[in-house]
């Protein structure tokens, strides 16, 4: 079909790219300054961007915008780390014992679709509303694709290579942390990357919903006081901040498939 | 099952393992669930309040889909609608869906109008992806071939194209559709008068964990059956799929 093949020129692709951003751009702005309503309801693009560097040195809701962002960023760490640290091992144990598989397949099965933010009331009754709470509920977005991940890596790992480590006479344990780790890396830093962006989110759910500082807890003031252009400075700041975190881990995923190819 | 509950009533009301007070025991979950279902709880019964909360996203999800997937394959199908509509989508895909909530109820308020922008953000993006890349990935060879048998531009998409893509989009839709219910819930903790969310947010505010379990395990069920329903659709409207 001449219309899926025809391609426009590089500049004439470049120039709608600029265009779309253009329009985007400006439609938001004269919405903004159109409309009757005013900046309460809509800010303009400018107004967003001259709210964000106002926001890095004035403190708005008890701290500078990078003070939130370092509260959100240490919580972030902590619960994905945790869900690293307890899924990839557990995902590899499932995918080398089978009777484990068996005993939390189930659980895990029923856990799988109560969607992270339902874990927030019982996170903060058990783990209080500072930094226990809301790093559990991003356990809890975190957790599923690490051991989803590593238990199919760990199943995709050929059985011929475990057997002879076997028969050399590596125990269960070297096995996992000498066969299966390596053999499943790939698919685990998939994981991990899918498991960052949940984790990402279930954060700034987390923060909306429980807490004293964080991004989430800055758009929650901002709407209280209905200030959308605070909301959006945060929102941007989010957004910059995933995608970066994002760019980290594919980059991660592609050094180390590139080598593993290499390998094989 | 029997081992789960024998072993959950042993650690809560067998040797007391477990303060009442952070995890409810059997007994109190069963009471709680009779409560909720005839006299009601935060303002209505369990069926009212998980009504309230599928109607929500089934409605975002119908919004997004229907323009999630049109865009899609307008963006799969001509380059230029791509080069024009990328990066407004690669500026605020980055953001996630929950992120928009402040701004939803500084825009609507606190009714079902911004619960319901909220799903449409987050199932709207993965629709878009899906069906751009399943449109993208059609089979040159039949479109081709379908052309030369004279088959015009509109019928080509719907019996060529399309149907190629199902797959993809439906792998879209399963995805978005598990993003619409966590999102719901948040956007419903952060306020609202009715739904699973306002249980899940009265109960936590009365330290009542019985109804924390009931109401979780509602919206646990519920999204399970809304993905089967997806799935049978997949099965049905695709057919050629094993």
């Amino acid at each position: 079909m001449a219309g899926l093949k025809r391609r426009p020129g590089r500049y004439e692709s470049w120039g709608l790219s600029l265009l779309g951003l253009g329009l985007f751009l400006g439609v938001w702005q004269v919405l903004a300054v159109g409309m009757t309503a005013g900046p309460q309801v809509l800010p303009a693009p400018l107004a967003v961007i001259e709210t964000t560097r106002h926001l890095l040195v004035a403190p708005f809701a008890g701290h500078t915008l990078l003070g939130h962002l370092a509260a959100s960023l240490q919580r972030f760490g902590l619960g994905f780390g945790l869900a690293a640290l307890v899924g990839v091992p557990l995902g590899l144990a499932m995918g080398r014992f089978g009777w484990l598989d068996d005993l939390v397949t189930p659980l895990f099965e029923a856990l799988r679709f109560v969607a992270p933010l339902a874990w927030v009331p019982f996170a903060v009754l058990w783990f209080g509303t500072g930094i226990g709470g809301p790093v559990m509920v991003i356990f809890a977005g975190a957790f599923p694709p690490c051991l989803v991940n590593a238990y199919r890596g760990a199943r995709q790992v050929e059985a011929r290579l475990v057997e002879a480590a076997q028969t050399l006479g590596a125990g269960p344990l070297r096995i996992i942390v000498e066969v299966l780790l390596p053999g499943a890396l790939p698919a685990i830093v998939a994981g991990l990357r899918v498991a960052a962006g949940l984790a990402w989110q279930s954060l700034i759910g987390a923060e909306l919903i429980v807490a004293g500082a964080g991004l989430g807890f800055v758009m929650v003031q901002a709407q209280s006081s209905l200030s959308p252009q605070i909301v959006m400075a945060a929102m941007a700041a989010v957004g910059l901040v995933g995608m970066l975190i994002d760019i980290a881990l594919r980059r991660a995923e592609w050094a180390i498939r590139r080598q593993w190819d290499q390998l094989a | 099952m029997l081992v789960v509950l024998g072993l959950w009533w042993t650690l809560t009301s067998g040797c007391g393992l477990i303060d009442p007070n952070r995890f409810p025991d059997p007994a109190e979950t069963w009471a709680a669930l009779q409560q909720i279902l005839t006299p009601g709880y935060a303002g209505g019964t369990l069926v009212q309040q998980a009504w309230a909360s599928t109607r929500l996203v089934l409605l975002g999800f119908a919004v997004a889909v229907t323009t999630g997937v049109p865009l899609g394959a307008l963006m799969g199908l001509s380059r230029r609608a791509e080069s024009l509509l990328n990066p407004a989508f690669l500026l605020l895909r980055p953001i996630p869906p929950l992120a928009w909530i402040p701004l939803a109820v500084v825009w609507l308020g606190l009714g079902d109008g911004a619960k319901i922008l909220v799903i449409w953000i987050a199932a709207f993006v993965p629709c878009v992806i899906n069906t751009w890349t399943g449109v993208r990935g059609a089979d040159l060879t039949l479109v081709a071939a379908a052309r030369v048998h004279g088959a015009d531009p509109v019928r080509v998409l719907l019996e060529v194209i399309l149907p190629g893509a199902l797959p993809m989009i439906f792998t879209g839709l399963r995805l978005s559709l598990q993003a619409c219910w966590t999102t719901l819930v948040a956007a419903e903790l952060v306020g609202t008068l009715y739904g699973l969310g306002r249980v899940l947010d009265s109960a936590y505010r009365d330290v009542n964990p019985a109804m924390i379990l009931v109401a979780m395990v509602t919206v646990g069920l519920l999204g399970a059956a809304t993905t089967r329903l997806i799935a049978a659709l997949e099965r049905g409207l695709t057919p050629w799929q094993v």
